[in-house]
C-alpha cells in the first residue's frame, strides 16, 4: 500500500500525476514540481521532490522517502524480469533481472511495513531502478554522490541528526524505523540523513566496493550527516555462507538501503 | 545429549566454556597429520554452493589448510567448483586426477591420499553412508547439518558417533550457531543461571520461498530431485530437518538434552505444484521436553507472510532472545545482558575451532549433539506427516528408510503428499 501523503513545505506543490509543474511566478520555465507515481503493477504509490538545479549543477527528483519492501517487493515479484543467479551467465546489457528469493529473514526482524529495503546489495539497488525505469518508461536511477549532497544541504540536513530530525543511534532504539517517521527537511525529503545509509552512483558496476551516503541507525548522532559516506566491502555479505555469494542480499549491512532519482531535463 | 563429563548441567557449563563443542573426556588424538606435516587436507563431498563455501570457510579460517580432492554427482558441478576453487590460490587448486564425479564419489574423495579433513556438503539423506565411510577410513569430519533424514539414519550416525570416540577422530558439525560468539556468551549466562530456571522456549524459522531448478529433458527422476533435494523427503528431510534444524539446536543446546515427545501439524498450501515434490511448506510442533518444558517450534517457507529466524528461551526470572540474522543475543530481565562484543564470522569460524582442536590434539566430537538435533526435527516431520504424537524413542527406533535402496539415475516416482491421519 502507498504511504500516507505528508505535507510538503508551502514553496511546493505535491500533486498527483507525473511531472506536473508548480505555477510560474516570475515568468522563468515553471520548475518541476514534486509528484505522487505508483510502483507498475501493483497500488504501491512513491513520491519525489524537485531538487532545484543550481550553479553547474542540473536539476533533479529526488525520492522523498527511502524505498520501502513495499516497492521493492513489487520488483521481486515481477515474473517478466529473470531472477539472476550469481552464477548464471551474464545477462544481455538491456536484460532487466530481479533478486533470487532471499535466504532467511530479510528483514532480520524489523518486519516490512512502512520499512525501507535495506541490506540489499548496491547491484540490487541499480537493477531496481532499471525495472522501474523500463516499466514507467521515465529515467529513474540511483543518484550521484554529488547530488545526493547537495540534496542534503539544501534541505538544511547538515545539523538534521544533531537537532533529532533523524533516526540515528542516539534515537533509534537500535533499529530501522519506518521511512517518513522523522520531519521532513525543507525540500520535503525525509530521512536522508539516518535510517538507512543510501546507495548512490559511483559510475561503478562492481559488486563492492560502493558508497552509501547519510549515516544510518547504527551512527551517532556526530557521524551522520551530509558528508558521511561508507564505503562497502565484501564484510558487508560475509555471513553468506554459499559460494558464489549472492549478488542480491547481504547477510550483514542492515545500515543500508536507497532511493530513487530522476533528471529532470531528460524524458 | 552425551553425558560423558557427569552430570546435565556440568556438561552444559563445560561446554559452553569450550565454545559450545562436545568435550569427551579422557580421549586422545591420533596422529592425524598428513604427510608429516600439520597441513589439512580437504576433501570435499559436495561441490553445490554450500560446499564450495565451507571449502573456502576452511581455507580462510586457519593456515595451512588447503583443498586436495572433490567430488560430486553431478559432472558440472565439479566443474565449477574446481573453477570457483581457483579463487583460494594454489590451496584451491585440484588437478584433474583428484576431481571425481558420480554418486560413488565421496568414495574416492575420502580415499584419495593427503585427504585428513572431509567436508560432507551433499544433500543430507547421503550424510550417514558418508559419515560411516569417512570415519571407516580413519578420517577427520566436517559435516554441515542436518545429519539424516529418518531413524535408521540416525542410528546409522549415532553409530558412527561411537566408532570415531573409538578412534579418535574429530568431527566438527555445520551447526555454527555454536559457533557464533553472541549465542555462546547468552547461553553461558542462560545455564549460570541467568534467568532462573527454564520454564519454556520458542523456536522459529519462518521465510519466504527458495530456489527451485526446472527440469530439463535428459535429467532422470533421480537427478531431477537431487538437483531440486529440499522438496524430496529421502533427500532433504523437509525444511524442519534441512533448515529448521538450526533453531531446534539452539533449543536443544538451551536445555541441555532432546525433546521426549512431539506433537506438530504442518501441510502445504503455497508450493503445491510438481516442481516442489511432495515436501510440505509449513510445520508447527510442540516439543515435550523433561519436566513438562515445552517447545514452540514454527517453520514456514512461504512467500510474503510474516517473517522470524530466532529462538527465545524462557526463564522464570526473565528471557534470552537469539536472532542470529539481526545479530540479537540478548538477556532481558534476570541477569540481563546484551552482546556487543567483536563478532567473527561463525562460518568460518566453526573451522577454526575444529582445526584449533585438531593440532592441538584436544578432543571434539559434535556429531552426537548434531544428530540429536536432526533427530528432534525428523520426529517433528513424522508427527506432522501422520497427525499423531511421537515419542523420542519411535523416532530414533523408527524403521522408515526414506533412501532407496540400490540408488541409481533412473526413475523414481514421488510419494504423494502426507496426509495426517491417514498415514500408518
Amino acid at each position: 500500500m502507498g504511504h500516507g501523503r505528508s505535507a510538503l513545505p508551502a514553496a511546493l506543490v505535491a500533486l498527483s500525476g507525473l511531472a506536473l509543474c508548480a505555477p510560474s511566478t516570475s515568468g522563468a520555465p515553471p520548475a518541476p514540481a514534486a509528484y505522487t507515481a505508483t510502483v507498475p503493477g501493483s497500488t504501491v504509490t512513491f513520491e519525489m521532490a524537485p531538487v532545484p538545479a543550481a550553479a553547474g549543477a542540473a536539476g533533479f527528483w529526488l525520492g522523498r522517502r527511502e524505498v520501502t519492501w513495499a516497492e521493492y517487493d513489487v520488483f521481486r515479484a515481477d515474473p517478466q524480469a529473470k531472477a539472476q543467479r550469481a552464477d548464471d551467465p551474464p545477462p544481455g546489457a538491456d536484460a532487466i533481472t530481479r533478486p533470487t528469493p532471499p535466504y532467511a529473514d530479510e528483514t532480520f526482524g524489523f518486519g516490512k511495513p512502512g520499512m525501507p529495503a535495506l541490506s540489499i546489495t548496491h547491484h540490487a539497488a541499480v537493477e531496481y531502478t532499471r525495472w522501474l525505469a523500463r516499466r514507467t518508461g521515465l529515467p529513474y536511477r540511483l543518484p550521484t554522490e554529488k547530488e545526493w549532497e547537495r540534496a542534503c544541504r539544501a534541505g538544511g540536513d547538515e545539523s538534521a541528526a544533531k537537532d533529532g530530525r533523524a533516526w540515528v543511534k542516539d534515537n533509534a532504539s537500535e533499529r530501522p524505523h519506518p521511512v517518513g517517521t522523522r520531519p521532513a527537511d525543507a525540500l520535503g525529503l525525509f530521512d536522508l540523513v539516518g535510517n538507512v545509509a543510501e546507495w548512490v552512483d559511483s559510475g561503478s558496476a562492481a559488486l563492492y566496493p560502493q558508497l552509501a551516503k547519510g549515516g544510518s541507525w547504527m551512527d551517532s548522532a556526530g557521524s551522520a550527516s551530509c558528508d558521511s559516506r561508507r564505503v562497502s566491502d565484501p564484510s558487508w555479505n560475509e555471513r553468506d555462507p554459499q559460494d558464489p555469494q549472492s549478488i542480491w542480499w547481504q547477510t550483514d549491512a542492515t545500515f543500508v538501503g536507497f532511493r530513487v532519482a530522476r533528471s529532470f531535463e531528460t524524458k | 545429549m552425551s553425558d560423558d563429563t557427569g552430570t546435565r548441567r556440568d556438561f552444559i557449563r563445560k561446554s559452553a566454556v569450550a565454545g559450545g563443542t562436545l568435550l569427551a573426556a579422557g580421549l586422545r588424538a591420533p596422529a592425524v597429520h598428513a604427510a608429516g606435516s600439520d597441513t589439512i587436507g580437504i576433501g570435499l563431498v559436495g561441490c553445490g554452493g554450500r560446499g564450495r563455501g565451507a571449502a573456502a570457510d576452511a581455507v580462510k579460517s586457519s593456515p595451512g589448510v588447503r583443498v586436495v580432492a572433490i567430488g560430486d554427482a553431478f559432472p558440472d558441478r565439479v566443474a565449477e567448483a574446481r573453477e570457483r576453487l581457483k579463487e583460494l590460490g594454489e590451496a584451491g587448486s585440484v588437478p584433474d586426477e583428484r576431481a571425481y564425479v558420480g554418486l560413488d564419489a565421496y568414495q574416492r574423495v575420502i580415499a584419495t591420499p593427503g585427504v585428513n579433513y572431509v567436508i560432507l556438503a551433499t544433500p543430507p539423506g547421503f550424510r550417514p553412508t558418508h559419515l560411516e565411510a569417512a570415519v571407516a577410513a580413519g578420517k577427520n569430519v566436517f559435516t554441515e547439518k542436518p545429519v539424516a533424514v529418518d531413524g535408521p539414519g540416525i542410528r546409522s550416525v549415532l553409530a558412527t558417533y561411537e566408532a570415531a570416540r573409538a578412534k579418535g577422530l574429530f568431527i566438527g558439525a555445520g551447526t555454527q550457531r555454536r559457533h557464533e560468539r553472541g549465542y555462546v556468551e547468552a547461553l553461558r549466562r542462560v545455564h549460570d543461571g541467568g534467568i532462573g530456571e527454564i520454564v519454556a522456549a520458542r523456536a522459529y524459522w519462518n521465510q519466504g520461498s527458495l530456489w527451485n531448478k526446472p527440469r530439463q529433458p535428459s535429467w532422470s527422476d533421480v537427478e531431477w530431485q537431487m538437483r531440486n533435494w529440499l522438496y524430496f523427503t529421502w533427500l532433504s528431510g523437509d525444511h524442519i530437518v534441512e533448515q529448521h534444524v538450526h533453531n531446534l539446536d539452539v533449543a536443544n543446546w538451551a536445555l541441555g538434552g532432546h525433546p521426549l515427545r512431539a506433537m506438530g501439524m504442518g501441510g502445504r498450501q503455497s508450493r503445491i505444484s510438481p516442481e516442489y515434490g511432495h515436501g510440505f511448506d509449513h510445520f508447527a510442533i510442540d516439543y515435550e521436553y523433561a519436566g513438562g518444558v515445552h517447545v514452540m517450534s514454527m517453520c514456514r517457507q512461504i512467500p510474503d507472510c510474516a517473517n522470524r529466524v530466532a529462538e527465545t528461551v524462557v526463564g522464570t526470572k526473565g528471557t534470552c532472545e537469539l536472532e542470529s540474522g539481526a545479530k540479537r543475543y540478548e538477556l532481558v530481565g534476570g541477569a540481563a545482558y546484551k552482546f556487543t562484543d567483536s563478532f567473527t564470522n561463525p562460518y568460518v569460524q566453526e573451522h577454526a575451532d575444529l582445526i584449533a582442536a585438531i593440532r592441538a590434539g584436544e578432543p571434539y566430537n559434535e556429531l552426537r549433539q548434531v544428530a540429536e538435533s536432526t533427530l528432534t526435527a525428523i520426529m517433528g516431520r513424522i508427527s506432522a506427516y501422520t497427525g499423531k504424537a511421537v515419542t523420542w524413542e519411535e523416532a530414533l527406533g523408527s524403521s522408515e528408510a526414506l533412501m532407496p535402496t540400490n540408488l541409481a539415475f533412473g526413475p523414481l516416482p514421488v510419494p504423494p503428499v502426507a496426509r495426517p491421519g491417514q498415514v500408518t
